[in-house]
């Protein structure tokens, strides 16, 4: 007995129950489990805020911020003015050549040395921070004689954040719209001129949203500095080379690593004043970001 | 002198900065590749050798009696950790960009999105801190002894569960770690496909989840296996937070899966200040080489994912900025 037209188009008008019911299953079980790995995402965040700030909130008080450390107990006053210094230190070097590098990223991108550098940018962001930081180790620190200094340290997390401000001053370069280079052309303008004049004052809010994030970077590094700034527990007197220098991360790692509670404490303060500027810093970017890209179309 | 001319050495810095770090990384630890040779990547032997007693010479070089350089420990658990966190980070990461792409409304997608993509943001010390002060509690006293009991029938889960610090949980905190990366990159691949896609598929009566699944998915698959190289590369070189939960083991390979481990970027850290004890610098060189492999390591892993991106035409990556 043959299978006749009418019984396929049964058999298409009609499927089974069974597999609609399997394909139900499928969707709601599916999105089911989509939203559990959401939700377990969210809650690993949930419980790293809350632990940091509610333990950091505890220890905080006007002491940690206006004292310096003593053995395992006292402030964390050295720590905040070395990472401050340090990340400012980091700043000043990595923002001119990586505003640089964007503006040739993103203007010559015709030769060959604009998909090289990217290229380059690229897999330096990938490059383990620790190795750059053995990196300063042995060339500033140890071959050059600096000693564990500021000099040292801010040149390697300006090695850190370079790329990243290569990567947003491209960004930023490349949303000024064409026509106001053509303009600028057209006016008479040198190529030098459009750029600084007309296309860097348009770019200036991006680039200064990704120095930032550069900042937030260099804020919660640790593995550059150990062995570039290396750690003092006094304030800085102003030498760039041959004075250590302490900072933030540095403290949480070895002050949990004691057995005291006053070590603790610091640890956790240390760690709220860390995590609570990186975020707001974060925070600060994304809705700089969503301001002039439009709010969710920055998805 | 054009613009043009006068940018091209500074806007070089870039490139040099990569070149700078390979090539003084590498004549800085000739030395000691030279002396370890080949050895060093698969003999399990890290020993500074007799530090009271006065140097001698070794095939040329100068060294302390009895010293060898064997890393194969640190790079077994550099592999093994990145691994575990590698397999648990790309379904999680898939899922969520799933589930904030598709499955949440277009309105609180970019919040939602932001709050995990945060998960990038913390620092590496406070996974490290949240891990050592958190985590490893609850697994050592209760997650670990429940999977040695209740899994036992899976290869490396029976066995001693240790004292909490090991591989298992250096591979869930980078999990943590690395996954913001996949998550944001599938988001923004998964949102970019063509409506005409999602369109034609809904309009053949497939399922919301059947259109995601085997339409839109499918579509983004050179760029999920490029960002999972690039949280690969972010895994091996991680450094504070597995130096604060991997429990530093010395020469030893784990026996299961909750085993004591030192990774490489943990090592250097750990390590140098016992390298400086060798009067004759050869501990100190060998570290540089331990970064120089790392170095090349991550440069061959995402350069790799790197070029995979370009090709596959997909420029934006790594979504908020933080990749």
């Amino acid at each position: 007995m043959g299978v006749s037209a009418i019984d396929v188009r049964a058999a298409i008008n009609q499927p089974s129950i069974f597999r609609l019911v399997q394909r139900k299953i499928f969707n709601s079980a599916g999105w089911g489990l989509c939203g559990l790995t959401f939700l377990l995402l969210g809650s690993a965040m949930v419980w790293i805020l809350k632990m940091v700030f509610v333990r950091g909130a505890g220890a905080l008080n006007l002491k940690v911020l206006t004292h310096i450390q003593i053995g395992v107990a006292g402030g964390l006053l050295n720590a905040i003015e070395g990472t401050l210094v340090l990340g400012v230190g980091g700043l000043i070097l990595s923002v001119p050549p990586g505003i640089a590098a964007g503006i040739y990223l993103s203007e010559y991108d015709g030769g060959w040395l604009a998909p090289v550098l990217r290229f380059m940018s690229d897999v330096l962001v990938g490059v383990p921070s620790i190795v750059v930081g053995y990196f300063g180790y042995v060339t500033m620190v140890a071959t050059l004689g600096w000693g564990f200094s500021v000099a040292a340290g801010s040149i390697a997390l300006a090695m850190i954040s370079l790329p990243y401000i290569t990567r947003t001053s491209e960004v930023a370069f490349r949303q000024v719209p064409r026509t106001l280079r053509e303009a600028g052309f057209g006016l008479g303008c040198k190529p030098g001129t459009v750029i600084m004049r007309i296309c860097l004052p348009m770019a200036t809010p991006a680039i200064l949203t990704g120095v930032l994030l550069a900042l937030a970077i260099s804020v919660g590094e640790t593995a550059p500095l150990i062995y570039t700034a290396g750690w003092s527990s006094f304030l800085w007197t102003g030498h760039l080379t041959k004075e250590p220098m302490g900072y933030l991360t540095y403290a949480i790692w070895a002050m949990i690593t004691e057995p005291q509670r006053s070590a603790h404490q610091l640890a956790y303060a240390a760690a709220f004043l860390v995590t609570l500027f990186v975020l707001v810093i974060s925070v600060i970017a994304r809705v700089v970001t969503f301001r002039r890209s439009g709010w969710g179309q920055h998805a | 002198m054009s613009f043009k001319n006068i940018l091209a050495p500074i806007a070089s810095i870039v490139g040099v900065t990569l070149i700078g770090i390979v090539i003084f990384l590498g004549v800085y630890s000739w030395p000691a590749v030279k002396f370890n040779g080949f050895s060093f990547v698969v003999k399990n032997d890290w020993n500074l050798g007799n530090l009271y007693a006065n140097p001698v010479m070794h095939r040329g070089h100068l060294i302390m009696p009895g010293a060898q350089y064997g890393i194969l420990f640190l790079i077994v658990a550099t592999l093994l950790s990145t691994l575990i966190a590698v397999v648990l980070a790309v379904p999680l990461g898939v899922g969520s960009a799933i589930f904030l792409s598709d499955g949440v409304p277009a309105v609180l997608r970019p919040w939602l999105s932001f709050f995990v993509e945060l998960l990038a943001a913390v620092p590496s010390v406070v996974y490290g801190l949240w891990g050592y002060a958190a985590v490893i509690p609850l697994l050592s006293h209760t997650v670990f002894p429940w999977m040695a009991k209740h899994l036992a029938f899976i290869p490396f889960f029976a066995g001693d569960t240790g004292s909490g610090y090991g591989l298992l949980t250096s591979g869930f905190v980078l999990t943590l770690m690395i996954v913001p990366l996949i998550t944001s990159t599938m988001r923004d691949a998964l949102i970019s496909q063509p409506r005409g896609l999602r369109e034609a598929a809904l309009a053949l009566g497939a399922t919301r989840f059947e259109t995601m699944w085997s339409v839109i998915l499918p579509s983004t698959r050179r760029v999920l296996i490029a960002s999972s190289i690039l949280a690969t590369g972010r895994a091996l070189g991680e450094t504070m937070a597995v130096l604060m939960v991997g429990g530093g083991a010395l020469n030893y390979l784990p026996n299961n899966i909750y085993a004591p481990i030192t990774t490489m970027a943990a090592f250097i850290v750990s390590q140098l200040d016992s390298a400086l004890e060798d009067p004759t610098g050869m501990a100190v060189r060998s570290l540089a080489e331990v970064a120089l492999v790392l170095c090349v390591i991550s440069v061959i892993v995402n350069g790799a994912a790197r070029l995979m991106l370009y090709f596959s035409g997909y420029q934006r990556l790594g979504g908020g900025g933080w990749a």
